[in-house]
């Protein structure tokens, strides 16, 4: 409750102090003829948030506009465009102590909506861009399904769903700039349309299908075991989802049940006391945290680049290069593809043809949109572009001697400002740069498979690495849309670094006997989005063996577990993953469903079903930590952003330093020296673990 | 579209003295004609160096709403006077897609006089009539037809994709068992045939979606649009019973009565036009049928020719085609504001102010459009933002635009209105005893164009 006072008192003193100005600061209204016109700003944000005192003053308006007999009905409009509202304040709901401040405040937002819900006067929500979460709640009842997963949907189809009535197109450049000109069209438009409520003219609820169908479905649903069955099924669908790890849909289905069953005061009740239990959760907790973790890694922490990367050429039209083209050309950026053999290239220009073909089938984009992005990316086997290329990115086999080759052969062509950043996965930047004439232009960027869906970029820079290569590096993968950590250069890195050991340890537990379903089965249960078994094929076998040699290499038998020899004999065998089509899985293209290699069983014998899953986890954060330890990391925000965007780490856990803290460094520390015992120097809790298992009051997040 | 152009000729053909005088007129050095011109208060535009190339004759059917099928009927004249002949068209049929050669010589033409067709959406009778200059200014050619044609009664729909994969492939397959079970997998879906839509290929937004969000952008409200659109009507209805659209000429449509008036005049009130219901963006949209031009069949033509060559036929000039240009901008959000970025440039290009020209004839695509392009020249912020002026293009004056009438009353036949506004510039200078006139219009794609016209000393 302290923390309610305290904001309650700090919007008073705020309030006492703008009250020489203007009352209210968030919303504000002005009366055209009459309708009310509402207008919500936050003048601290780029984004309305559902904030104290925005309810606070919005309550305060609804009811002065209540009150004036001159107005007929209300248009609820944002001032900013691009931004209606985009949900609740997180700060709010973090800077609560307890669940049941939360439930308080969730108790207030629900009663703003009511209000709304339940005016006298018609409203009109005239909503531009994002309009998510509680900001939704302005408009209709939602979906069943929205409320669950929480997608993004765009303006036509929350059009087709019934969400919103009226759609009105963004103008261009008129007397005003667009963006100006569309809002004050907006507003005019549902000033019209209040009107056309209040003289009747427009009917409030449209009905969509036809009456029969309605009817029929209120009739079923009158049924207690038409409706249970309903329940149940969507349970189980997301128990399936989320394999019970994540708490809150299962709060909602049983919001909803109790609003359906028991009525709305129940529904209401049931949904601010779960909202406020939810929001204490780690889950919550752990979200939240990469939720910040996300917006900080989309800032360039470098500043601005000097140059601008113009052309970017891509060296390798492989799976990877492919891929980085793919998220590159449609930003306006010149894309250059360079392969060495014309199947090569051609295999990549398809890719990247297919993935912008997938977003014009999903009319995300039209098919002029597609062939005009397709125009700003140049196929070709030689280097005759290069001299005007900005920035070059490899994404060539890595072969030390290879990469050595093809950064004097670019060297040898571009212009002295252009950057070389080099696609590894595990080789040294600093070893790679020391072919390198300007070693200060010279960066790692580590790319993640396949580069169109995985969100993070790793960037690795070397002693001699400038502040400004960093910075157009940065700049570069931010355009791309990628969520960037920077890290220093090291054997692995950190995503790498940290994989190897609890790849190693997930084929040592093949070999004890577990077969890859079991294994995939065990480790999605604790959260990772793609098993153990699965996510060693979606690398490659072979990839995987020469990084468990490279790393072991390294860092000695830290990185051993399972025989670096089980890998090199599958990759003899042409198991490499699935881009050879067998693994530990074997696939099929066209069929979703992979089949376990039953050659892949005789690697193991049979062994205890104990739950290798901490073996996994244990190794990966302790080697997090070490990496920190080491200053590879700049700190642990960045180690769990890159652990759970790029590595699968189970998001519920909030990566591996924020596990650390809510799991408790000493239990681990435990558990480690248990396996230790067993297993031998892989389980050796590093220092810095050791030194927070000793302390509890050391927290990596605060 | 054949009988036009031999009324292009029959127009400009005079008397054999007529002949005579003209063609001793024309020994005279290019010197004198320019001393001749520049008799007038204004300065003339003819440069030395630069051809100076005149409208002889402009005509054109009357523009029907719909019926006309029969333009192409052949006529036994042959004429070998003209060196070339340009068409502009918009939707090509696909059995004549140069058109210009199959009217040229469906109208008797010399089988010696080359032709071509040319396309650029509903400015594609001002690219054939540029492209004449063109000719005439390299010395290519002395004499061009140029002119543009329209079916919209008759546009050609197509097949499904589906149904035309199909039946190419069925067009291959080899034996029985092949076709028919190519012709099996026809489905329904297959049937539903392809209307060509006035629709941009790049934003896939049809035209009067966009004209009704750049009235919206100008804050150009449903009764400045219907008022525009009355004043249309009004004009042409006037300018139509005094007798001025003299560029129309009679066309007997094959089995049905000879047209020689435009159909689409209707002179309405504003109670009724307000009544409409908003066309493209509904409920809340300003355009409707009653404020945009309509699409209809309809053929103009042109005979342009060297001032030198003109004379020397025996030819009364009408004007001189000075200079031109054409502009393009975004196709999506600027889609129809071809005139404000025209104007300016051909202006400078020219060397006139605003306050010079005596007439202006825009194309009216849509009301909404043609006010919008008015606010956006009058405004100082866009011309600073959009135009990189210091301040803004300014207006053209009412009492000098568009005073016979425009697309919104006459019809759009796409292909063919470029000529219209050409010809009716030279009609009106002469009636109205104006120097300088000004054509500009917008097309599809974003583009647009502009054009100078000067009077021929009477």
């Amino acid at each position: 409750m302290a923390g309610v006072r305290a904001l309650g008192v700090l919007s008073r003193f705020t309030s006492r102090r703008y009250a020489l100005y203007s009352a209210r600061t968030h919303v504000n209204y002005e009366v055209k003829g009459d309708v009310a016109v509402v207008r919500i700003n936050d003048p601290n944000s780029k984004v309305n948030t559902l904030s104290v005192q925005m309810q606070k003053e919005m309550a305060e308006v609804m009811d002065e506009v209540w009150a004036n007999n001159a107005v007929q009905s209300a248009v609820l409009i944002s001032s900013k465009p691009g931004c209606f509202i985009a949900g609740a304040d997180i700060n709010m709901i973090q800077g609560c102590n307890n669940a049941e401040e939360v439930t308080t405040l969730s108790k207030e937002g629900q009663k703003m909506f009511e209000r709304i819900e339940k005016s006298p006067k018609p409203i009109v929500a005239a909503i531009n861009g994002s309009c998510l979460g509680g900001g939704l709640e302005v408009g209709l009842p939602n979906a069943f399904d929205m409320m669950l997963t929480g997608r993004n949907i765009r303006a036509d189809k929350a059009k087709k769903m019934g969400l919103v009535h009226q759609l009105v197109d963004p103008l261009g450049p008129g007397l005003k700039s667009p963006e100006e000109r569309t809002m004050d069209y907006l507003e005019e438009v549902a000033i019209e349309y209040a009107r056309g409520i209040v003289s009747k003219k427009i009917p409030i609820h449209k009905v969509k299908g036809s009456m029969e169908s309605k009817l029929l479905l209120n009739y079923v649903m009158s049924f207690g075991l038409v409706r249970n069955q309903i329940y149940n099924t969507v349970q189980s669908k997301v128990m399936k989802q989320s394999k019970g790890l994540y708490p809150a849909p299962l709060k909602i289905i049983e919001c909803v049940k109790a609003g359906v069953e028991q009525g709305p005061v129940a529904g209401y009740l049931a949904e601010s006391q779960n909202f406020g239990q939810l929001a204490k959760t780690s889950e919550s907790a752990a979200l939240i945290g990469l939720y910040q973790g996300q917006v900080a890694c989309k800032k360039n922490r470098f500043g601005t680049p000097q140059r601008e990367v113009k052309t970017l050429a891509i060296l390798g039209a492989g799976l990877m290069g492919a891929g980085i083209a793919q998220v590159t050309v449609d930003k306006g950026v010149h894309t250059v593809l360079k392969d060495t053999t014309v199947s090569g290239l051609a295999r990549g220009e398809q890719q990247v043809y297919k993935g912008l073909n997938d977003k014009t089938k999903k009319k995300n984009i039209t098919s002029f949109q597609r062939d005009s992005i397709l125009s700003n990316l140049t196929g070709q086997l030689d280097y005759s572009n290069f001299a005007k290329a900005d920035m070059v990115i490899e994404a060539v086999f890595e072969d030390i001697n290879i990469k050595h080759a093809v950064l004097k052969e670019v060297e040898a062509v571009v212009s002295p400002h252009c950057i070389f950043a080099t696609n590894t996965s595990a080789l040294p930047i600093k070893d790679i740069a020391a072919a390198s004439k300007r070693p200060d232009k010279v960066i790692g960027m580590h790319y993640f498979s396949p580069v169109d869906k995985m969100q993070l970029l790793e960037i690795i820079t070397t002693d001699k690495t400038s502040k400004d290569t960093t910075a157009s590096a940065v700049a570069v993968g931010l355009k791309q849309g990628k969520v960037i950590i920077v890290v220093r250069d090291g054997p692995g890195f950190y995503t790498t670094r940290c994989l190897a050991p609890m790849l190693a340890e997930a084929v040592r537990v093949l070999q004890e006997g577990v077969d890859p379903k079991k294994l995939d089965a065990l480790t999605t249960s604790f959260g990772f989005p793609v098993g153990a078994a699965t996510l060693a094929d979606e690398v490659g076998i072979d990839v995987a063996a020469h990084v468990a040699e490279d790393l072991g290499k390294a860092f000695g038998s830290r990185f051993g577990g399972g025989n670096v020899e089980v890998l090199k004999t599958m990759v003899d065998l042409g198991f490499k993953g699935r881009k050879s089509g067998k693994g530990c899985y074997i696939y099929q293209p066209g069929l979703k469903t992979k089949e376990v290699n039953p050659d892949i069983v005789d690697i193991g014998q049979s062994s205890d079903q104990d739950s290798p899953c901490y073996r996994l986890v244990s190794r990966f954060v302790n080697e997090a930590v070490l990496c920190l330890q080491e200053g590879i990391l700049i700190n642990p925000l960045e180690g769990d952003i890159g652990a759970v965007f790029g590595l699968g780490f189970p998001p519920c856990l909030g990566g591996p330093f924020r596990f650390v803290d809510s799991f408790g460094a000493d239990k681990l520390v435990e558990k480690m020296r248990q396996y230790e015992a067993v297993y031998g120097n892989q389980f050796t809790p590093c220092q810095l673990l050791l030194d927070h298992a000793k302390d509890s009051t050391k927290r990596f997040h605060m | 579209m054949a009988s036009m152009l031999l009324n292009t000729m029959r127009a400009g053909s005079v008397s054999p003295s007529w002949a005579v005088r003209l063609g001793a007129r024309s020994l005279s050095t290019t010197a004198q004609l320019h001393a001749q011109v520049q008799t007038k208060s204004k300065k003339t535009l003819s440069r030395p160096g630069v051809k100076n190339i005149v409208l002889v004759e402009g005509v054109r059917t009357p523009f029907l709403l719909s019926g006309t099928t029969g333009l192409l009927q052949r006529t036994g004249l042959s004429k070998d006077a003209v060196d070339y002949i340009i068409y502009g068209t918009v939707i090509q049929e696909v059995k004549t897609s140069n058109v210009a050669r199959e009217a040229s010589l469906g109208a008797g033409f010399s089988d010696k006089i080359p032709s071509h067709t040319v396309t650029m959406a509903c400015i594609s009778s001002n690219v054939a009539m540029t492209s004449a200059v063109g000719l005439i200014a390299a010395g290519q050619c002395d004499s061009v037809v140029a002119g543009g044609v329209e079916f919209m009664s008759d546009v050609p729909i197509r097949h499904s994709r589906k149904m035309r994969k199909t039946m190419l492939s069925l067009n291959k397959a080899k034996t029985l068992g092949q076709r028919l079970s190519l012709i099996g997998s026809i489905r329904m879906a297959h049937l539903s045939p392809e209307l060509p839509a006035v629709a941009e290929f790049s934003t896939a937004e049809s035209m009067g979606h966009s004209a009704d969000r750049l009235a919206a952008a100008f804050g150009v409200s449903r009764v400045e649009q219907d008022e525009f659109a009355l004043r249309s009507h009004t004009l042409a209805k006037s300018a139509q019973d005094a007798g001025l659209l003299k560029d129309v000429i009679s066309f007997k449509v094959p089995g049905r009565d000879i047209v020689s008036k435009d159909n689409g005049i209707r002179p309405s009130s504003m109670e009724q036009m307000g009544r409409l219901k908003a066309a493209f963006i509904k409920p809340h949209g300003t355009v409707t049928a009653a404020n945009s031009s309509f699409l209809t069949d309809g053929a103009s033509a042109v005979l342009v020719m060297s001032e030198e060559k003109a004379l020397a036929m025996g030819y009364k000039p009408k004007a001189y085609l000075r200079d031109f240009v054409y502009v393009s901008q975004d196709p999506k959000d600027q889609l129809l504001l071809g005139p404000t970025y025209g104007t300016p440039k051909v202006l400078e290009r020219a060397g006139l102010a605003m306050s010079d020209i005596d007439v202006f004839e825009f194309h009216e695509a849509f009301a909404g459009q043609i006010m919008a392009n008015l606010k956006a020249m009058d405004s100082d912020w866009f011309g600073q933002t959009y135009l990189g002026r210091k301040s803004k293009v300014g207006a053209p004056p009412m009492e000098k635009f568009n005073l016979w009438g425009g697309s919104l009353s006459l019809g759009h036949p796409f292909g063919a209105t470029g000529c219209r506004l050409v010809t009716t510039v030279a009609h009106r200078l002469q009636k109205e005893g104006g120097q300088y006139g000004l054509v500009a219009a917008c097309a599809a794609g974003g583009q647009g164009h502009a054009m100078v016209i000067e009077a021929y000393p009477q």
